[in-house]
């Protein structure tokens, strides 16, 4: 028997501790499911949760498999090159926090459009913005999804299609019985379990190096070469490709509709800014966990076990885990890279079925009247329709290389969303036609570039060379985005939604309780007096 | 004439009141604005300046600086501390100026 044995032939303690999971998401389904009646509950746990509460759950939501079993992975394979990713994915949340979280919680009420549709005509934008979320969550979704299914088959040695059939199953049941305030529960829970094994995980190697990091990097680079310190050319080749990753993944965070919504669920501005500051606290405190997990695999672990499981590297830390731990310790961070997927995809797929239901159903369908049973009715069949295309679509493409639809999900975020709102909320002319412009421009020049990318055509389709030379599109598809809504606002003319600026800074700053000024007065302020 | 005068003047307090509210609200929004733009490019160039040091000059990043700690790993840390201190710094500043100075004008207006 090897000393590895134990993955992919799961133990019962794996077992015990992924069905004790399980058990406390169905759980949480059917508490969550009794204070979950109307269809502010059902998208916004009705504004009541606090800002430490979300800024955990914000960090479940956030932080993917991806970043805990991909980065590990990376950095135990390639040293200092999957940190790029690490330190990436945490620097867009103070943008988060500086240009978004306070006008969005003010201004909106379930999704982000409803932000940048607040001064503009609802029916184009919103189509527009739901063109910009979908594509954004379905990527995010198929990345996760398939990630899911390769996961808990290589864990628990179950057939991948019934492992991602379990996932999305799960996830149908939390959303539809207990809505946000279910979904934000798994993620706090997912947080906590995440960040406590991580930190366990990350001492128990520091103690076979005296506590100290710098011993540990030392012993990695020993064995492996000191360019394992350095950055090399695995996660970026050329020169502009660094620039363009970091574009997409910085800005791509402020324009993540699952990250976005879950500024609904705060009562106030200043819950809202607590919470980006306790999830930015929380997710780097994580990242920095990374390097010692990464490299602690390198050093413990070594390459040639971890590339013997699986070539990517996913297995680094639940290998880590029983090199230091043993079998229960492999099969409580199997249950945490579990309870990390289950999370991520249920806020995906709850804030996918906000763009279908209210925005497109209730706001362009029914012009934002509709009774309020049937836009809880609506959200839930919305629902059943995100779970279901995620299972299809995660079978589907079993097997495909889905790993570049993270990035190309936050290159899509970060071109049609993140723009679109900085404009909507900052800029007095923007327009309507800007605002469809810019969005779909965004959406469609990252879908094109990143298809004529060495990311497609070289490591997907095989070719020998590509048409566009950067990996990731950001780069050329976030200043298009805005160069197109500055320019076609610059062209058109949008009276009402300059007219309505003040009243956004007002809403921002003084919350929707107030009653706006006397219209009288408003006319009055124009008219020269006398 | 009473009705006429009593009329105009009530206008008036209300347009003075509106037009007070509106300069002290866009006075507000643009100082919260000021230093959101100060804190985000601060974060720009710690980000960048990694991203392109990177890009653009991967040796120096590779320079130890003693046995363990490359400049790459120390200015990695570097740059998950500032988004710490950061965002502290902008809930402070918004905790202890931005939010009195909101509530007051959201008194005034209820």
């Amino acid at each position: 028997m090897t000393p590895f044995a134990a993955i992919g032939d799961p133990s019962a303690i794996a077992i015990t501790f992924f069905c004790l999971f399980i058990a406390v998401a169905l759980g949480i389904s059917y508490w969550a499911s009794r204070r979950t009646k109307t269809t502010e509950q059902f998208y916004a746990a009705g504004h009541q949760i606090s800002g430490f509460q979300n800024g955990m759950a914000l960090a479940g939501d956030y932080m993917s498999a991806a970043s805990f079993l991909g980065i590990a992975g990376l950095v135990a394979l390639y040293g200092f090159d999957g940190l790029i990713y690490s330190i990436g994915f945490l620097v867009g949340w103070p943008i988060v926090l500086f240009l978004i979280a306070e006008p969005l919680r003010n201004l909106g009420k379930y999704t982000f459009a409803d932000v940048v549709a607040y001064r503009l005509k609802q029916t184009p934008v919103r189509m527009a913005a739901a063109v910009g979320t979908l594509s954004v969550v379905i990527f995010y979704l198929i990345a996760q999804m398939v990630g899911a299914g390769v996961l808990i088959t290589l864990m628990f040695d179950i057939d991948y299609a019934l492992a991602v059939a379990l996932v999305g199953t799960v996830m149908l049941i939390l959303i539809l019985a207990g809505g946000m305030l279910a979904t934000t529960w798994v993620q706090i829970v997912k947080a906590t379990l995440l960040l406590g094994g991580a930190l366990a995980l990350a001492l128990w190697v520091l103690s076979y190096f005296s506590w100290n990091p710098l011993e540990l990097f030392d012993s990695a680079a020993t064995d492996n070469g000191e360019a394992v310190l350095a950055p090399g050319d695995q996660v970026v080749t050329g020169s502009w490709d660094a620039v363009s990753l970091g574009l997409a993944l910085m800005f791509g965070t402020a324009g993540l509709p699952h990250i976005l919504m879950r500024f609904y669920t705060v009562p106030d501005t200043k819950a809202a800014r607590s919470s980006v500051n306790w999830a930015t606290f929380f997710i780097g405190g994580f990242y920095l966990l990374t390097f010692v997990l990464g490299f602690g695999a390198m050093a413990l672990v070594g390459k040639g076990t971890i590339t013997g499981v699986d070539k990517g590297g996913n297995m680094a830390a639940p290998l880590l885990a029983q090199e230091v731990g043993g079998e229960p310790f492999l099969g409580f961070i199997a249950a945490v890279a579990f309870a990390t997927i289950l999370a991520v995809v249920a806020g995906l797929a709850l804030s996918g079925a906000a763009a279908l239901s209210h925005d497109l159903w209730v706001n362009v369908v029914r012009h934002g009247d509709a009774p309020e049973r049937e836009q809880l009715r609506v959200a839930r069949i919305a629902t059943v329709l995100m779970g279901v295309t995620a299972i299809v679509l995660g079978i589907v493409l079993e097997g495909q290389n889905v790993a570049y639809m993270v990035g190309l999900a936050f290159a899509i975020a970060a071109s049609a969303n993140f723009p679109a709102l900085l404009m909507a909320i900052f800029w007095r002319r923007f327009t309507t036609w800007g605002a469809v412009a810019s969005i779909l421009v965004g959406a469609v020049s990252a879908l094109v570039l990143i298809y004529i990318s060495p990311t497609i055509q070289e490591d997907v389709l095989g070719k020998d060379d590509s048409l566009f030379p950067l990996k990731n599109p950001a780069l050329i598809s976030m200043p298009l985005a805005f160069v197109t809504g500055i320019v076609v606002s610059l062209l058109t003319r949008d009276a009402k939604a300059e007219e309505k600026f003040y009243e956004a800074e007002r809403r921002i700053i003084l919350g929707a309780t107030p009653k706006a000024v006397p219209a009288a007065a408003a006319v009055a302020h124009r008219r020269p007096t006398g | 004439m009473t009705t006429y005068e009593s009329v105009t003047g009530r206008r008036t307090e209300i347009q003075r009141s509106a037009e007070d509210e509106r300069a002290a609200l866009d006075r507000l929004a643009a100082r919260r604005l000021r230093v959101a733009l100060v804190l985000t490019t601060a974060m720009l160039v710690v980000y960048f300046t990694f991203i392109l040091l990177i890009a653009f000059d991967k040796s120096l990043l590779g320079e130890m600086i003693t046995d363990g700690l490359s400049l790459g790993i120390l200015l990695g840390v570097i740059v998950v501390l500032s988004t710490w201190v950061l965002t502290w710094i902008y809930v402070a500043w918004a905790n202890r100026r931005y939010e009195p100075a909101a509530r007051e004008l959201r008194e005034r207006a209820q």
